[in-house]
Parts: structure tokens; C-alpha cells; sequence
């Protein structure tokens, strides 16, 4: 419940040191870096990839002339899944949410004309990033790149996949190992790689409240955390590559209490509880995402203004990047025509709004102020609570997370549903509207020239050495060893994203879905 | 011969792991005394139409938000005609443009419900044609 006023009592147990500290120090409550946006703006990045690599291809390079400074690139469902466009489950999927990548040649494909040293490149891939991240690395060195020099992100999350997102394959054990193969492989060879970006997202997206957002994404730091370090990696070689994706909705100051409470709270975790000295181990570096399900089939051109607020939200809250959803996100994959709203509403904001004129400029308001000690403080008792169960796999495990965001869904839609909480143009203030015309449609002819593109590549390659690489990958599999080299060797050899995991199945089995609801 | 209670299967076609509309519609119907067979997520449509028969359901319920709909739905319908099931209510939601409805009611599905749909219409709408059927 929120009071009607508040006053210095509010945070009388405020500390300036200890609470805040200036921005760019410990515990970074203000903002990562000393100047934020003073120094350099937020990257804006807007999430696309569509139906074929070179479609894709001509997208990136569309959106880079209109002056994006990143690409964040959406892969198909296949491709997530570790399946071949050819596959039977595959059937419908192909090209739908994002790019279908079978094999190398699709990569390259993908960033053809586009120098891999000058992009900063985010990619949306968790199960399968190893292969994916192979094979962005392939591309590059085809390139004659220096891979030291290779700057993005894969997500690289799959605890939130077992909670929220669905994008699974194996058990979780299995997949904490290749998460922290990639640790190993980047912290050695792609110094500038983001590792892992844990995401809060998708938790949002599945219902969860800002506190619930926050703290199970905080307990799956926790856990990568501890998985790498048991694995032997040293705290500093890694944590400072760790990165963060989170919504902000409408409620203007919880989304922004909650950035800076996330701040503050992974640092002290970083500090207290894993001993890292470095700052830049304790830094927590967002991207935000604005919040896909805040938007509404009806009169979908308010979507408009929700993400504006969302935007505002994100910006006062001091981030590192940031993609707004698009109006029309309710109704079909984002139009052209809607994405550059987006891009443009991140511009409007930066350019002409003066809200990045100064860092953190809500810092020191007793209510904003005081919300982050409240939401901070209920983010903390959830972090306890998942510790207790022994600690975040084992809470997944039990269902835990699923079962509380399924509780805070259902709260949700019976708020709406009952008129308590309003949404406009839903359940208040409707009225006829006129239809977007004009829908993103994907080509039912792109999963034909896809299988077609993959057998051609198939026919076209070395049979021996795709053999001997896989081979090599299995074992690989079977022991500790990094697998990274393995799947760099499989990728170079034209295997394709299906062979690969078909082998991890065998060898580290398959997760099947908690049920719960 | 009527049942004491509809039974609905809530089903997720395709590979999206979007579920939360899924669940809230599994769930509003079990509050509204229904009974709910929730498939859980990457369904074939071979599994879907197996799951109708094996069950003897009333309604299927599909939850679809990657846009592979209109791929999708035609391959469960047929399966719900060879496995001899095609006398069920079929219904959808999801991500679904309007432009696509003639084409999914023209190969069998009844309702589409699009996102902000208040779950009781739902529930009404369900009620409505089961008493419809009872009567013919």
C-alpha cells in the first residue's frame, strides 16, 4: 500500500555511504558508472531477427543505418530448442519468433557485410548458446576477426527457461555445466563477451510481481555464481562479465525503486557473500526490455504511451541498454513501422526530454527512497526463502518459483477481471477502436527454403569430418572437459544445431516439464 | 447422456513455452467447476488429438502465441477427425491476428479468444454451447 505522504521519518535509517554512495561506487544504488548517460547514452537495442538469415541480415543493416548502436538478434523456436527446421516438432515454427540457424552457413549468412569487430551483438539463446556462440565465433574468424575482440551477449540463462520461459532441453545440472563452459571458454579467449545476462524478464512476463522479478532472478545469479566457482573459476575472471535483463511496467517509481534495490542488493551478495573485491564484480549491468505483456489487443495504439512510461522508467533508473516492446506486440510479431517508433521513443527520451542530464536524479526522494528499502527488503526474504530450500535449482525443483508466479498471475488477472486494477481501453474507458491493418506475416514459404538451404548444406560437406567431430563432442560430453573447443570443431565442420544436441540428449538427458498449475 | 461436469482439455500446440495465458484459462475453468486435462507445453498435434480421445473431452483448448497457428491448427484438426474426435468444442487464444479468424473458423474452430479476454466470458461462452449441445 502506498501512504499518501512521505517525509524525512521515512528514511530516517537511511545511510548515505552505506545505502547509496556515489555513482560508479559501491554499492552502486546510483547507477554503475560515475556519469551514467553524461559519459554515453544508454546502446539502444531493439530485438529483432526474422524469418531467414538474409532477411534478418537486410534488417540489421537497415536498423544500424538508422542509427541503432547494437543488434540483438531473436532466433526461431527450433533453433532454441536444439531441433533442425526438418525436425517433425520443428513443423510451423521455423522463421516464426526469429532467425532459424541450422548450421554455420546460416550464421554467416546472417552477418554477411556486417564487420563483427564494430557491433556489439546480443543474442537471445540459452540452451543451446555454446553452439550458438561457436558459431558466431566461426563467423568472426571467417572474417579474419580477432576474436579477443568479439563484443555481446548471450543470454546464456537456463534456470529461468525451468522457471518461466520454456526454452529447456536437458537437466538442469547438465545445463548449469555448459553455462559455465562458456564462463571458462570467454573469460580465456572473448575478454569483451557478456557471458550470461540472467534474466528477470521472463519471469515478469509469466506474472510475477517487481519484488518476485527481482529476487528469483537474484537466486539464479546466486546459483551461477556458486556453480562456477565450484567448477574452480576464480570470482573476479568471471563475475564481471555477468549482465541482467529486466522489465519495467507502468508503475513508475516501483520499476525504479526496483532497479536501484537490484543494484544495491547484488552487490552486497557479490561482496558478503562470495568475497569479490574487484567493483566490477559487484556492478550489476542491466538491459531492460519494456513489459511485452503490459500491452493490450484493444485500442493498441495506447501501447504507445505505456511504453513511453515504461521507457521513462527504465531510464531514470540508470541502465546500460534498453529495447521497447512494440505497439503492436499484442497482435502479431513487431511491423517495421512499429519498431522505429520504439527506436524513436528511446531518442525522444535521450534527446529531448533532459531526463539524462543529470545521474540518478530521483535519488534522496523520501518516497522512491523508501520504496527501494521496502521492495529491497521483500526481495531479500525471497532470496532467504529459495536459500532455504537449498537454493535455486532445488527450489525450481520443488516447483517453488512456479507455483508463486502462478499465484501473483491469477492475483492479477482477478484484479483486472473485478475492475480494481484498471487498464485502459481493457476493462475502463473502452471504446470502438479502429484495427491495425497491415500485420508483420512471416512467409509460409520461408520453412520450405530453410530445409531446402540445410540439405544443400548437408549434401555439401565433409561427412567424415562432421562424423569425427561429433564423436569428439560426445566424449567430450561424457567427461569434464570444456566443451566449447568441441562445438567449435562440430560448427566448423557444418554440423548441424539438431546433430549436436541430439548427442547432448543421449548423453545428459532430457528435463521434462514441472507441472504446475 | 450429459455429464456432471464439462470436461476441457487446455493444450499448447507448438514449441513457445508462453503458458501463463494457458494456465489462467486451465485454472478459471476448474474454479468455474469444470474439469481441466492441462497438457503442459510443446504438444504435437498427434499428442493433442491422443490426449482428446484418451480423456473423452468436451472442449480442446488451444494456446498458441509463436504464430505457427495457422501450420498448426489444421494438422490437430485433421488428427481429431482420424482419431474420430472431431465432435469436440475447439477453441483458441493467443497471439492471433483477426485477419487469420475466417481461416481458422473455416477449418473447424469454433471461438478464438485474443488477449484481455476476461476469463468468465470464457467460462459462459463454454457453458452456452454445452447446453446448446445438450439440447439437440
Amino acid at each position: 500500500m502506498v501512504d499518501t505522504l512521505y517525509t524525512p521519518e521515512d528514511i530516517a535509517g537511511l545511510d548515505y555511504g552505506d545505502s547509496l554512495g556515489y555513482p560508479g561506487e559501491y554499492p552502486f544504488t546510483r547507477g554503475v558508472q560515475p556519469t551514467m548517460y553524461r559519459g554515453r547514452l544508454w546502446t539502444m537495442r531493439q530485438y529483432s531477427g526474422y524469418a531467414s538469415a538474409e532477411e534478418s541480415n537486410r534488417r540489421y543493416r537497415y536498423l544500424l543505418e538508422q542509427g541503432q548502436t547494437g543488434l540483438s538478434v531473436a532466433f526461431d523456436l527450433p533453433t532454441q530448442i536444439g531441433y533442425d527446421s526438418d525436425h517433425p516438432l520443428a513443423r510451423g515454427e521455423v522463421g516464426k519468433v526469429g532467425v532459424p540457424v541450422d548450421t554455420l552457413e546460416d550464421m554467416e549468412t546472417l552477418f554477411q557485410g556486417i564487420p563483427l569487430d564494430k557491433v556489439s551483438t546480443s543474442m537471445t539463446i540459452n540452451a543451446t548458446a555454446p553452439i550458438l556462440l561457436a558459431m558466431y565465433i566461426a563467423a568472426a574468424k571467417r572474417q579474419g576477426v580477432d576474436i579477443a575482440k568479439l563484443d555481446g551477449t548471450t543470454q546464456n540463462d537456463i534456470l529461468k527457461e525451468y522457471i518461466a520461459r520454456g526454452t529447456y532441453i536437458f537437466l538442469p545440472r547438465h545445463s548449469m555445466r555448459l553455462t559455465t563452459d562458456i564462463f571458462a571458454y570467454c573469460s580465456k579467449y572473448l575478454p569483451r563477451w557478456n557471458t550470461i545476462s540472467i534474466g528477470g524478464y521472463h519471469i515478469r512476463e509469466a506474472g510475477s510481481t517487481a519484488a518476485q522479478e527481482v529476487a528469483f532472478a537474484l537466486a539464479n545469479g546466486i546459483a551461477y555464481v556458486q556453480a562456477a566457482i565450484d567448477v574452480g573459476l576464480d570470482v573476479e575472471a568471471f563475475a564481471g562479465r555477468i549482465s541482467w535483463i529486466f522489465q519495467t511496467h507502468n508503475n513508475l517509481f516501483e520499476e525504479i525503486a526496483k532497479l536501484r534495490a537490484a543494484r544495491r542488493l547484488w552487490a552486497k551478495v557479490m561482496r558478503e557473500r562470495f568475497g569479490a573485491e574487484d567493483a566490477r564484480s559487484c556492478m550489476f549491468r542491466t538491459h531492460i526490455q519494456t513489459g511485452g505483456s503490459t500491452l493490450v489487443a484493444q485500442q493498441p495504439l495506447n501501447n504507445i504511451v505505456r511504453a513511453t512510461i515504461q521507457t521513462l522508467a527504465a531510464v531514470l533508473s540508470g541502465i546500460q541498454s534498453l529495447a521497447v516492446a512494440s505497439y503492436d506486440e499484442a497482435l502479431c510479431l513487431p511491423t517495421e513501422e512499429a519498431v522505429q517508433l520504439s527506436l524513436r521513443t528511446q531518442q525522444i527520451i535521450a534527446y529531448e526530454s533532459g531526463v539524462a542530464d543529470t545521474v540518478d536524479p530521483l535519488a534522496g526522494s523520501y518516497y522512491v527512497e523508501f520504496l527501494t528499502d521496502t521492495l529491497g527488503a521483500e526481495i531479500k526474504r525471497y532470496i532467504e526463502k529459495i536459500d532455504s530450500l537449498g537454493g535455486a535449482v532445488a527450489a525450481i525443483e520443488q516447483g517453488y518459483q512456479q507455483r508463486e508466479i502462478q499465484e501473483s498471475s491469477c492475483r492479477y488477472q482477478s484484479e483486472v477481471e473485478s475492475g480494481k486494477q484498471v487498464v485502459v481501453g481493457v476493462n475502463k474507458f473502452t471504446s470502438p477502436y479502429p484495427k491495425l491493418t497491415r500485420l508483420l506475416r512471416v512467409d509460409p514459404g520461408v520453412e520450405r527454403k530453410q530445409k531446402e538451404r540445410l540439405a544443400r548444406v548437408k549434401g555439401n560437406r565433409d561427412q567424415a569430418k562432421v562424423v569425427a567431430s561429433l564423436k569428439n563432442l560426445e566424449e567430450v560430453a561424457r567427461t569434464g572437459e570444456n566443451t566449447m573447443p568441441a562445438f567449435l570443431e562440430c560448427v566448423e565442420a557444418y554440423a548441424t544445431i539438431g546433430e549436436m544436441c541430439d548427442i547432448l540428449r543421449r548423453v545428459f538427458g532430457v528435463q521434462r516439464e514441472f507441472l504446475v498449475f | 447422456m450429459a455429464r456432471a461436469r464439462i470436461r476441457v482439455l487446455v493444450a499448447k500446440p507448438g514449441l513457445d513455452g508462453h503458458d501463463r495465458g494457458a494456465k489462467i484459462i486451465a485454472r478459471a475453468l476448474r474454479d468455474a467447476g469444470m474439469e481441466i486435462i492441462y497438457t503442459g507445453i510443446r504438444q504435437t498435434p498427434e499428442m493433442i488429438a491422443e490426449v482428446a480421445l484418451q480423456e473423452d473431452v468436451d472442449v480442446v483448448g488451444l494456446s498458441i502465441l509463436s504464430g505457427a497457428h495457422l501450420e498448426l491448427f489444421p494438422l490437430i484438426m485433421e488428427q481429431l477427425k482420424q482419431k474420430g474426435v472431431d465432435g469436440v468444442i475447439v477453441i483458441a487464444g493467443g497471439i492471433i491476428p483477426e485477419e487469420d479468424f475466417p481461416a481458422l473458423y473455416h477449418m473447424g474452430i469454433k471461438a478464438i479468444f485474443g488477449p484481455g479476454t476476461p476469463t468468465q466470458q470464457i467460462v459462459d461462452y463454454i457453458n452456452k454451447v454445452m447446453a446448446e449441445k445438450a439440447k439437440s
